[in-house]
């Protein structure tokens, strides 16, 4: 360094205010896991049995499918973008995965499938369709410049309609233990889902937080001009975020069916909105570059809570709808408030 | 501390229009303002300078009722008053006209200037008087402007009218602009400074902000300084030299800021080696913009840089600099022409390309183009060298950490860590990290675009003390910049843009502010030296 500029004594003190424990920061940034832990404590106070073992089982097995498409929804809510097509596209997934599992009498309702070997094909197969449905979806959003709301809203009605037409209204039902094993089977105390669940949940804990791909994310969601300037390949990253989201669907697609021992044109219809709730709740900005994967497992581990909380209490399930919107606002204003003084 | 001169304008021997006495304002853990006082009297025009983080927006968000001070006085009129809030502010006759505008961009000028009070007929707007009224406004102010214009479609210059139309039809007596110059080109800043001109004439008075020293000699009548917080001092301009102003501002003497000495080493060393260019355009063209497809953009550019070499892009705005830099960068496509880089033919189609040739680029824009504010400095300094930093795709947080952590030491960074998010830097250490950025690629080629854009004159040095150092160890650098003094005096050649081609290339020696700005506008040197 060629000039002599030292600091200014008092400047830098001026300039970044040393941090303090600010109670409604804390409060924001924490808001939901206190809310979590406070609606778990008033469930076991009105019923023991809610922190049981059998119920936390119970609990998860719920929720999975949630689990599963908010992880995959948060890559793609920390691009800034929104994936509405998940349930659309975790009903025909299912379908195609049915229909590989029995082969070529597919349709015919007596026909169990053949299990072993055809499981895996159906779980490949329903991925395959998955992040064949996410890669349109990323096609039109990063190259074609449409907005992903509104392909992806495009898709949540295309891919329903494709389920549609290949079930022609039928359910497809009889599978194989072998095929059942993965929806309701246990590893040890833990149903085969939640485990695919946890793993989920953990492999998008990791990458987001020590890949290179992981970061690239967080930048292309922050400020995505800033992102290609530094040179990375904005459009590939987009383009992979909705292949994972609809890895995912595809996914559940499949475990969805085994978990059920049917594949039905109406699974998956409203998830979109409870897995995006999920994903805000847990604190992900919807202008992308902020939140995590932790924040999703609260998010999402939350409503199972008060899902399962409400029931219990024999509170008309009408109102879960009601009690979901309101605390996805409450949440995003609460983290906003945190925010604003972050910055202040 | 510099003790605060007594200065008063004589003409203005009256009553202040307004005095700000010994205002405190403290937030949690930091006091910005401390015990600070100032006076404007009508018909004058105060400067306030002061480095980043010196005071000068709180002071002002206090004028206009955003803050309320924890202590002290603001008298107007020789009235003490209390300001809740922007609109009470307004009232008293307080217009702030912001760098960001708070423009509506899809309604006309008449209806942004009238917006909520347009004249009406119970709930019916009376559009003609509306016109009326506007175009007065605009007469008065000698600005030629269709009040049905959409403001979206005007220049930043034009909005900037309107927003100073808008502040005179609220009767305000006191306009508060905060580095309005920031975004205009010459011409622009000399509309603005008769507009001035004509609302001092008008008995207004006006609170003038500005990182420029030179706009301050040419249009404030006294200059106020604040350093940390505090008054730094009070000088009437005829009194002040930019020396002693920067002195105040600094707390100590600063050097050169320049340093010409450095440019003229270079120039000998370059003169002994005569390196071959490391980056050669040749015929660089593009034609068409979104508005305009036929619009040249681009036309025959051919220039070569040499390792050790300062170029600079001269060229009012819109002349087509950011767009050289950008096409270079492979940030934009261009139809025409061949960029070799070490002799090399390359076609450029993207950033990534670009960076992996060894050229960086220090965007115009920091905070839209350079910066993931949210991130943390660290993240921010990797985001271009994460190949680099990892392996099998995971990040070395270790190598990372080490690598910020002595940028942030090479750079003098004022941060407590760097951890700390790139969003709660000022503008010259955010500047800082950008620059950090490219520095750990090792480039060959760094072309930075506005590199001393709206950051203090602390800064300012230190970035321009960096830059000799990189030509130094041989990096080859393209500088664009719209002030004449930064560009004149640091390169050791000027290439002038005017219209997309390049008008003509001035060496070291025989740039001066007329010659450049003969080139940029086509007009004689003798013309513009007149002028």
């Amino acid at each position: 360094m060629a000039t002599e500029t030292g600091a200014v004594p008092g400047t830098a003190a001026l300039e970044r205010p040393r941090r303090r424990i600010d109670p409604i920061e804390l409060l924001g940034r924490f808001a939901p896991i206190l809310f979590l832990i406070v609606l778990a404590v008033i469930f076991t106070s009105q019923q023991p049995a809610f922190a049981s073992e059998q119920n936390f089982w119970f609990l998860l097995r719920q929720n999975f499918v949630y689990g599963i498409l908010a992880v995959g929804m948060t890559f793609v809510i920390l691009t800034g973008g929104i994936d509405l097509s998940v349930g659309s596209v975790l009903a025909f997934a299912g379908l195609v995965a049915a229909a590989v599992a029995k082969g070529s009498n597919w349709r015919d309702v007596g026909n169990p499938d053949a299990g072993g070997t055809a499981v895996l094909m159906a779980a490949l197969a329903a991925t395959a369709v998955g992040a064949g449905a996410g890669l349109i979806h990323g096609f039109a959003v990063a190259k074609l410049k449409v907005p992903a709301f509104v392909v992806t809203l495009g898709g949540l009605a295309a891919w329903r309609g494709a389920a549609q037409v290949m079930s022609q209204g039928q359910p497809i039902n009889r599978f194989s233990d072998d095929y059942r094993f993965w929806g309701s089977g246990f590893i040890g105390p833990a149903p085969v889902p939640v485990v695919i669940f946890a793993a989920f949940v953990l492999l998008g804990f990791l990458v987001l937080r020590f890949t290179t791909y992981g970061r690239s994310i967080y930048a292309v969601g922050g400020n995505p001009e800033a992102a290609r300037l530094s040179g990375l390949n904005t459009t590939g990253l987009i383009m992979s975020v909705y292949v994972i989201s609809g890895f995912c669907a595809g996914l559940c697609g499949f475990l969805l069916t085994a978990r059920l021992g049917a594949a039905e044109v109406v699974a998956g219809q409203g998830y979109e909105l409870i897995v995006i709730a999920a994903v805000v709740i847990g604190g992900t900005s919807l202008f992308g570059g902020e939140g995590s994967i932790l924040g999703t497992l609260v998010g999402t581990l939350l409503i199972g809570v008060l899902y399962s909380g409400l029931a219990i209490n024999n509170v008309n399930p009408y109102f879960q709808p009601i009690i979901i919107g309101v605390i996805v606002v409450l949440s995003v204003y609460l983290d906003q408030l945190a925010k604003r003084r972050r910055r202040a | 501390m510099v003790q605060s001169e007594p200065a008063r304008p004589d003409e203005s021997s009256g009553s202040p229009l307004l005095r700000v006495e010994r205002v405190t304002k403290t937030f949690p853990g930091v006091v910005a303002l401390q015990d600070v006082s100032l006076e404007v009297y009508p018909g004058e025009v105060l400067g306030l300078v002061g480095e980043n983080g010196a005071g000068k927006s709180t002071l002002m968000k206090i004028l206009s009722g955003v803050y309320q001070p924890d202590s002290g006085e603001i008298v107007l009129d020789g009235k003490p008053v209390t300001l809740h809030s922007p609109r009470q502010a307004q009232d008293l006759g307080i217009a702030i006209i912001y760098q960001e505008f708070n423009l509506m961009p899809n309604l006309s000028v008449e209806e942004n200037v009238f917006v909520g009070r347009e004249p009406n007929t119970g709930k019916v707007v009376r559009w003609r008087q509306l016109r009326k009224q506007t175009e007065d406004l605009l007469d008065q102010l000698g600005v030629r402007l269709n009040p049905g214009a959409i403001v979206r479609s005007l220049s930043v210059a034009e909005q900037q009218m309107v927003e100073i139309a808008k502040a005179l039809s609220l009767n305000a007596r006191l306009v508060i602009m905060d580095e309005p110059t920031s975004a205009l080109t010459d011409t622009e800043v000399a509309a603005l400074f008769d507009i001035i001109r004509g609302l001092k004439a008008r008995g207004l008075a006006v609170i003038y902000i500005s990182h420029r020293l030179e706009e301050i000699f040419t249009i404030c009548d006294r200059v106020t300084v604040l350093r940390d917080g505090q008054l730094a001092g009070e000088l009437p301009v005829a009194e002040a030299t930019p020396d002693r102003i920067v002195r105040l501002m600094v707390g100590r003497p600063l050097m050169d800021l320049f340093r010409p000495e450095q440019a003229e080493r270079r120039l000998e060393i370059l003169a002994e080696r005569s390196p071959e260019p490391v980056l050669e355009v040749r015929g660089l063209g593009r034609t068409g913009t979104g508005q305009d497809p036929s619009a040249i953009v681009l036309e025959d550019v051919s220039f070569s840089v040499r390792p050790g070499e300062i170029v600079g892009l001269a060229g009012l705005v819109g002349s087509g600099r950011t767009e050289i830099a950008r096409a270079i960068f492979g940030a934009d496509e261009y139809d025409r022409g061949e960029i070799l880089v070490d002799g090399q033919p390359t076609r450029i189609r993207s950033p990534r390309e670009a960076i992996r040739l060894g050229i960086g680029l220090v965007p115009e824009d920091r905070k839209l183009q350079a910066l993931v504010l949210s991130l943390a400095i660290r993240e921010n300094m990797a985001l271009s060298l994460l190949d680099r930093l990892s392996r099998f795709g995971v990040v070395r947080l270790g190598a990372e950490r080490a690598l910020a952590r002595r940028m942030v030491d090479a750079l003098r960074v004022r941060t407590p860590s760097i951890e700390q998010k790139v969003l709660n830097l000022s503008g010259g250490n955010q500047q800082k990290v950008v620059i950090a950025k490219w520095l750990a690629l090792h480039p060959k080629i760094l072309i930075m675009d506005e590199p001393t854009r709206g950051i203090d004159i602390g800064a300012k040095a230190e970035v321009h003390g960096l830059m000799h150092q990189l030509a130094a160890d041989g990096v080859a650098i393209l500088m664009i910049s719209s002030e004449l003094p930064e560009i004149i005096h640091m390169s050791d050649r000027i290439l002038v843009m005017r219209q997309g081609r390049i008008a003509g290339e001035l060496g070291h020696a025989e740039a001066t502010q007329e010659t450049v700005m003969a080139l940029a506008t086509g007009v004689s040197a003798s013309t513009v030296a007149a002028a």
